[in-house]
């Protein structure tokens, strides 16, 4: 085993060595904020020096700590799973902490994501988001009495809506959405992908209400599935085959 | 401008204790929950591997055993009958769980699948048992999940990104409500109510390598410990032994759990010298310890020589790609590391309070060494500390800790705002917080707060981490007087009432320090090893002078009182630490 170690040991080595060492990092971040400036949003640069492996989220904080500090974003975990610092990097949705620095450097411009209304910076009113994410009932539905110990659900049962319980709301995907960002009433793929993680799972029984409430104009038939969602999804969740199955079961009128 | 509403119940902080709480309450009596996140981004949702209960789907098991586990991982500093009374309400918290639609891994015949984790044992430790209930190497996601999915369905009422920043009281000492900061406009609002439950999780964020998100920063506890609340317990925080080389991120105790090794710079499997039964499964003081002792020795790997090796080549890559899928990309994005091929470096990372705001087993705050409630406050999850997890906890506890404290913290808190009154309110009751905003905003110059973070976080990383001396420990005061002093001239640059962060940061800093002063004067009292708290000085475990818990106070004058309380044992008898 001894050998077998040398060798990564080597690899890991190189990797680290020859990413070691600043980089320059230039951002542009679009700003917005009304007791500022006003209504208009504006763009500014930044230099800062970066290790390579800092997540594009270290920058951001670099920015914000020693260079200006009324510069608004969200965060929280740091690692692609809380969902809170959903941006636009270089035109596509990216989770802030999931774009390393070596991926983007010497330049990148972060904005707030799209067709949700800025706030100040780069944070968005979520709201319209989480009022879409309400409306198709996310939570188990099954009056059926509850067994003394576990419902029964099968391996294969358990993995067929396992990709869409992967997902962590953080408005990527809706956000990317030229659907979404032209039609006000289209609930998104967010929603969609909710909806299908209960209407797929076999212990629930309210698909019926959810596939009655997404084949309304509001709904999934407002999807041209130009997949970006599955694009801009930071959890690799099939977001367009979701949405595609969704419409499926309201065609065949199997609920 | 201050907004002031009124309301039975006010639960602070919406990770899985909070709602579970809420669940709880709000079909009761009148809830509000009050967070600085939206929910659905609380640090629940980061845990991985699994939590335990001894459903025997999979292995024999009996709760007992589990909480004879639970005692033994806490290095006997768990209060013992809270420990049994967690594992026998372990199991029908889980079934609760999967009746609201948690999606847990299964087994061939339907049931939820179990998988063995650190320091879970059958039959009081001869060999490893699974018990952890799991969703791939997202449990914690799938519990916040289903839990917001119950409180949407009962309309439960949020505040989200506000940040309760005071707690009020009466003149007579009881519970009257919270003051919060709103986010998005910069008011004051006060919440008069009967009843306050704390759940507002970790304060990793006071070392330099932590596992925890940027936001847990201790709130609640800072706020309590101001106002004359006890913090118990503090020095005991648990180092992780599996975190991401530098950057602290969390590998779940899971990929040890699904036959993972750890390795020297030699390549030696180490843990089979310091654990010899269960290797590298040992409860995660022994193991961060042990990966401390091989770099004192010279073995550490890596350019530095200041990490190991977490190995999973030899594991099927069903295993990899199927059970730990998150795990597996994380070493894969931020180190560019193949798993399935390659060495995946580690280190110990800060990752869990044990400490924190003493209650009972109902959730109820309680202070002085007779245990005696505060009325109206209530706590639950990491923020508190029943005690169950004692001086180390075990892998999985936490999330086990949430649901089932959470439950009865939030049960005991709505009978009590059935037969309780509304406390009258202070008077100017937003006047501590409005004082200490102002000041901060009106500072033109002064000290910048994310400097200040810095040097506690790397001077915390340096002498209160793994292992910790006197001389250390001593310094460490003197460099948090320092900082107090520094703080007290903070200054933010963003002077706006709208999303000022900047000014949040500022304030989550003062609770930091407040998380690491009780800590380390803990620390430098308790002249002993025992579980996550190691001094070098004193490397044994001392039952005769230190099985007991300690409470630090912040006294009127910013000193700091320590008194300590009796360990609740009577099942177990406080015996040696052998894996």
């Amino acid at each position: 085993m001894a050998t077998d170690v040398g060798d990564v040991l080597e690899t890991s080595d190189r990797r680290r060595a020859g990413a070691s060492g600043k980089v320059t990092l230039t951002l542009r971040i679009r700003r917005y904020n009304p007791e500022l400036r006003g209504e208009e949003s504006w763009w500014d640069e930044f230099t800062i020096q970066a290790d390579p492996n800092d997540r594009l989220l270290d920058a951001l904080h670099e920015v914000k700590w020693h260079h200006d500090g009324t510069l608004a974003l969200r965060r929280s975990c740091a690692h692609g799973i809380c969902g809170s610092d959903a941006v636009m990097v270089n035109g596509r949705n990216r989770l802030a902490c999931k774009v390393l620095v070596r991926d983007i450097a010497p330049k990148a411009t972060v904005e707030p994501i799209r067709g949700l209304p800025v706030l100040k910076d780069l944070i968005v009113d979520m709201e319209p988001f989480f009022e879409g994410y309400r409306s198709v009932l996310p939570y188990l539905i099954n009056d059926e009495g509850e067994p003394d110990r576990e419902r029964l659900q099968s391996p294969e049962e358990r993995q067929r809506y396992d990709d869409t319980t992967k997902c962590i709301l953080c408005a990527c995907c809706t956000t990317s959405c030229p659907i979404f960002w032209g039609d006000e009433g289209y609930v998104g793929p967010a929603a969609i992908v909710q909806a299908h993680r209960f209407i797929f799972d076999s212990r629930d029984r309210g698909a019926r209400e959810r596939l009655q409430i997404l084949a309304d104009k509001t709904g999934v038939f407002r999807c041209r599935t130009t997949f970006n969602c599955t694009d801009a999804c930071p959890r690799g969740i099939e977001v367009t085959k979701a949405i595609q199955e969704v419409k499926r079961e309201i065609l065949l009128d199997r609920f | 401008m201050t907004t002031f509403h009124t309301y039975d119940a006010v639960i602070v902080g919406a990770g899985g204790a909070g709602l579970r709480a809420a669940i709880e309450a709000a079909d009761h009596v009148r809830t509000a929950v009050i967070s600085k996140l939206y929910p659905t981004r609380s640090h629940t949702g980061t845990a991985q591997g699994g939590v335990c209960a001894a459903l025997g789907n999979v292995e024999e098991d009996y709760p007992e055993w589990h909480a004879f586990d639970t005692v033994k991982g806490g290095d006997y500093l768990v209060d013992q009958p809270e420990a049994l009374l967690m594992c026998e309400e372990a199991v029908d918290a889980i079934y609760e769980l999967e009746h609201w639609g948690l999606p847990f891994n299964r087994t061939p015949d339907g049931k939820i699948d179990q998988r063995r984790f650190g320091g879970h044992t059958r039959n009081h430790g001869e060999a490893p048992v699974k018990r952890a209930c799991y969703a791939a190497d997202r449990t914690g996601h799938m519990i916040l999940q289903t839990l917001y999915q119950q409180c949407v369905k009962r309309n439960v009422r949020f505040f989200n990104e506000f940040y309760v920043l005071d707690q009020l009281f009466s003149d007579d000492g009881r519970c009257a409500g919270v003051v919060a900061y709103e986010l998005a406009t910069g008011e004051l609002h006060v919440f008069r109510a009967k009843a306050v439950l704390y759940a507002t999780g970790g304060s990793g964020r006071m070392f330099k390598v932590t596992s925890n998100a940027h936001t847990l920063t201790g709130d609640g506890q800072a706020i309590l410990y101001r106002r004359g609340i006890p913090m118990q317990d503090m020095e005991f925080f648990q180092f992780h032994p599996t975190g991401v080389y530098k950057m602290g991120i969390l590998l779940s105790e899971a990929v040890r759990g699904e036959g993972g090794i750890l390795l020297n710079a030699e390549g030696e499997r180490f843990m089979e010298r310091y654990a010899p039964t269960v290797k590298d499964l040992a409860p995660r003081d022994m193991v961060s310890r042990a990966i401390y002792q091989e770099i004192k020795e010279g073995r550490g790997a890596g350019p530095n020589k200041d990490a190991v090796w977490l190995d999973v080549r030899h594991l099927p890559r069903e295993v990899i790609e199927e059970k730990l899928p998150d795990v597996t990309e994380f070493a894969r994005i931020y180190l560019g590391v193949e798993p399935t091929r390659e060495l995946v470096p580690i280190q110990p990372t800060a990752h869990y309070a044990m400490g924190g705001i003493p209650t009972d087993a109902d959730g109820r705050v309680v202070v002085g060494p007779e245990a005696t409630p505060v009325p109206g406050l209530y706590a639950a999850g990491e923020c508190a500390c029943v005690s169950v997890h004692g001086a180390n906890r075990l892998g999985t506890n936490s999330l086990l800790d949430i649901v089932v404290f959470g439950r009865r913290g939030g049960r005991h808190l709505a009978g009590f705002c059935r037969d309780a009154d509304l406390p009258p309110l202070p008077e100017r009751p937003e006047g501590f917080v409005r004082d200490l905003l102002d000041a901060m905003l009106a500072r033109e110059r002064g000290a910048n707060a994310a400097d200040l973070r810095t040097e506690l976080q790397d001077s915390m990383f340096d002498l209160a981490f793994v292992v910790r001396t006197e001389e250390g420990l001593r310094k460490m005061r003197e460099i948090l007087g320092g900082l107090r002093e520094r703080y007290a001239e903070v200054a933010v640059q963003d002077k706006g009432s709208r999303y000022n962060t900047d000014l949040m940061e500022a304030v989550e800093l003062g609770f930091l320090l407040d998380n690491a002063e009780p800590l380390v004067e803990a620390a430098l009292a308790r002249t002993e090893s025992r579980g996550a708290h190691w001094r070098d000085d004193f490397p044994q475990r001392d039952d005769v002078n230190w099985l007991k818990h300690s409470l630090a106070y912040k006294q009127p004058d910013g000193s700091v009182r320590l008194e300590y309380k009796p360990v609740r044992l009577g099942i177990y008898e406080p015996a040696e630490r052998k894996y």
